[in-house]
């Protein structure tokens, strides 16, 4: 029986954390996550959780701890944002590159600088290359489902690589909404037991984790760790039919909203998502022929169904809460891009910089680019690909 | 009732006005509706204006943004009206409900020109006099009740009364003085 309930984005990854009941989780407080160790902290003062709460004193600390503790066998997961998530850098990759499924919850709000505390997603896409898996969340619900199937597809042997879990900080880290929550027991049997193959402490088969690699090597395990990404994709596939039959909701790498006849489209990742689905259901009644692709899975980029969700659309708004400062758009353009390269029939693709440290994304600002897609869809390439969405002039 | 209802909330910072945007968005789940409560976010610090939200209605909303055409405002503190202009973007079939001990109609002319309904609550003396604290937010969080009309006074005060018995489980008296506060404020709402 599913569980109505309303809580907070935060409160709903705490509470996937609880029922998950890892083994430690090493966190250093960051505005808007520092609620999730807050909560689960007091899960582990209650005795609801067995789990090692290691209180570090910085997020590079907290991500050491997270490797080694992954590295000797057990669970770990921490929550971060922004500056948290920078300070992490160096360890990041080391977590991934040592093929260590650490689950991390990343509250998105824009790396500085100036000093800016709302969200974006200029924290994780920052951290898009350093090999961790990336899923993203339209609201608490999202949130949520995504936590519970982190472990599963990171853990899985043929991935076995670090999952960060994205969802909007304050918009829906702070935001009571209704939601649905599991069990305890289904989310327990759901995720299973982390038993690794080889680790740290295992007494028949000690080994080192981490040590130089050398020229020899190197490129051959940065290899592994490509196919091991590319081996994500059917896991995370996978991990959703299974999600699907405990929970009646449907994941897969995106949505698709309304994109079966759509002329024109948007693609976009978070909470925005939502807003733009009102747009789309606006358009609709005026009888235009709106669809929108919201992206969960951004690392394994799903390039080759994303060409395909979009071949048939005559132009598309490519929607970016981070820009690469490349000077010809932001890291979700590049890649949707790149993927319809190979389309035969390639439809207009522009790119907008929007709602960047907290700025607020209305319908009004999401219709004006929809308004312009149309302009492009009948005229063909427009003047310029790369935009800023609600920004005064 | 209409589809969806939108509320922004004025307040200062530490008058509980975010308290009571999540009060409220409780207290319409737990009537079976589909609810949002956010605060904007910034450098808040106490006494500074601060804004908070809700949306509640039979459907689940996939709107993320600020409320700028809302269909009720509530104004937790009265000096607000002379530094926000908090009827913007309000709906004039909508209302605002201002925490004041003064009659709706004195309050029009310093409202830039709204036109439609106004409603006052004393809700400090109310605090005062029932919880023996001039905190406002539970005597304004029944104001906002009965003036929506979003939810039956009845059921509303039952479920009330179940969360506060639970959150001060062990200090009864609160309990009463929170329940008689809200009550008053049901009948004394003016306008």
């Amino acid at each position: 029986m599913a569980i109505r309930e309303r809580m907070s984005g935060n409160e709903a990854v705490a509470y996937a954390m609880r029922q998950i009941d890892p083994d430690v989780m090493g966190a250093f407080p960051i505005t808007p996550s520092t609620e999730i160790p807050q909560y689960f902290s007091q899960y582990v003062a209650n005795g609801q959780v067995h789990t090692e709460f290691v209180a570090v004193e910085s997020e590079h600390s907290a991500m050491s701890c997270c490797i080694g503790a992954q590295a000797a066998g057990g669970r770990a997961v921490t929550a971060t944002s922004s500056a948290g998530l920078a300070l992490m850098w160096e360890m990041l990759y080391v977590a991934a590159s040592s093929r260590l499924p650490i689950t991390l919850s990343c509250v998105n709000r824009a790396l500085s600088g100036p000093i800016n505390i709302n969200n974006d997603h200029s924290d994780s896409m920052g951290a898009r290359d350093s090999g961790w898996i990336q899923l993203y969340a339209e609201n608490n619900q999202e949130a949520y489902d995504n936590f519970c199937m982190a472990m599963r597809i990171g853990e899985h042997k043929d991935v076995r690589l670090p999952v960060m879990c994205c969802q909007d900080g304050f918009i829906t880290s702070h935001a009571i909404e209704n939601i649905e929550l599991l069990e305890d027991e289904i989310v327990k049997n759901f995720v299973g037991k982390y038993e690794p193959e080889n680790y740290l402490l295992k007494k028949e088969n000690p080994l080192s984790v981490g040590p130089y690699d050398t020229v020899a090597y190197y490129m051959e395990h940065k290899k592994q760790q490509a196919e091991a990404m590319k081996n994500a994709k059917a896991v995370i596939l996978e991990v959703a039919k299974d999600f699907e039959k405990i929970s009646a909701r449907k994941y897969s790498f995106f949505e698709e909203y309304k994109m079966d006849d759509a002329e024109v489209a948007m693609v976009i990742i978070g909470s925005s998502a939502g807003t733009a689905k009102a747009v789309v259901d606006s358009l609709r009644e005026e009888g235009i022929k709106a669809g929108l692709i919201k992206i969960r899975v951004f690392r394994p980029f799903p390039a080759s169904e994303i060409a395909k969700a979009l071949a048939h659309v005559k132009a598309a708004a490519i929607m970016d809460k981070a820009d690469s400062f490349s000077g010809c758009g932001g890291p979700l353009f590049a890649e949707v891009r790149s993927a319809c390269y190979g389309l035969d029939s390639k439809p207009v693709l522009v790119n907008y910089i929007y709602g960047l440290g907290g700025r607020d994304v209305v319908t009004t600002d999401l219709k004006k680019a929809f308004n312009k897609l149309l302009e492009y869809a009948k005229k063909g390439a427009p003047e310029e690909t790369y935009y800023h969405l609600g920004v005064r002039e | 009732m209409q589809e969806m209802t939108e509320i922004r909330w004025h307040g200062r910072g530490g008058q509980g006005a975010k308290t009571a945007a999540l009060l409220l968005a409780d207290v319409a789940f737990n009537t079976g509706k589909y609810v949002q409560g956010f605060p904007e976010y910034g450098p808040e610090r106490m006494g500074a204006p601060i804004t908070a939200f809700n949306r509640i209605s039979d459907v689940r909303c996939t709107i993320h943004s600020n409320i700028y055409q809302p269909d009720y405002v509530v104004v937790v503190d009265e000096t607000l009206i002379a530094s926000v202009d908090v009827t913007k973007g309000l709906k004039p079939e909508g209302a605002i409900i201002i925490n004041s001990a003064k009659e709706p109609e004195d309050l029009r002319a310093s409202l830039s020109g709204f036109s439609g309904r106004i409603c006052t609550i004393d809700a400090n003396r109310i605090a005062e006099e029932c919880i023996g604290r001039p905190i406002p937010n539970t005597p304004m969080l029944a104001a906002v009740v009965k003036v929506s009309q979003l939810l039956d006074d009845e059921a509303f005060l039952k479920d009330m009364e179940q969360s506060l018995a639970h959150k001060f489980a062990s200090k009864p008296q609160v309990i009463e003085g929170n329940l008689k506060a809200l009550k008053r404020s049901l009948s004394e709402v003016k306008g």
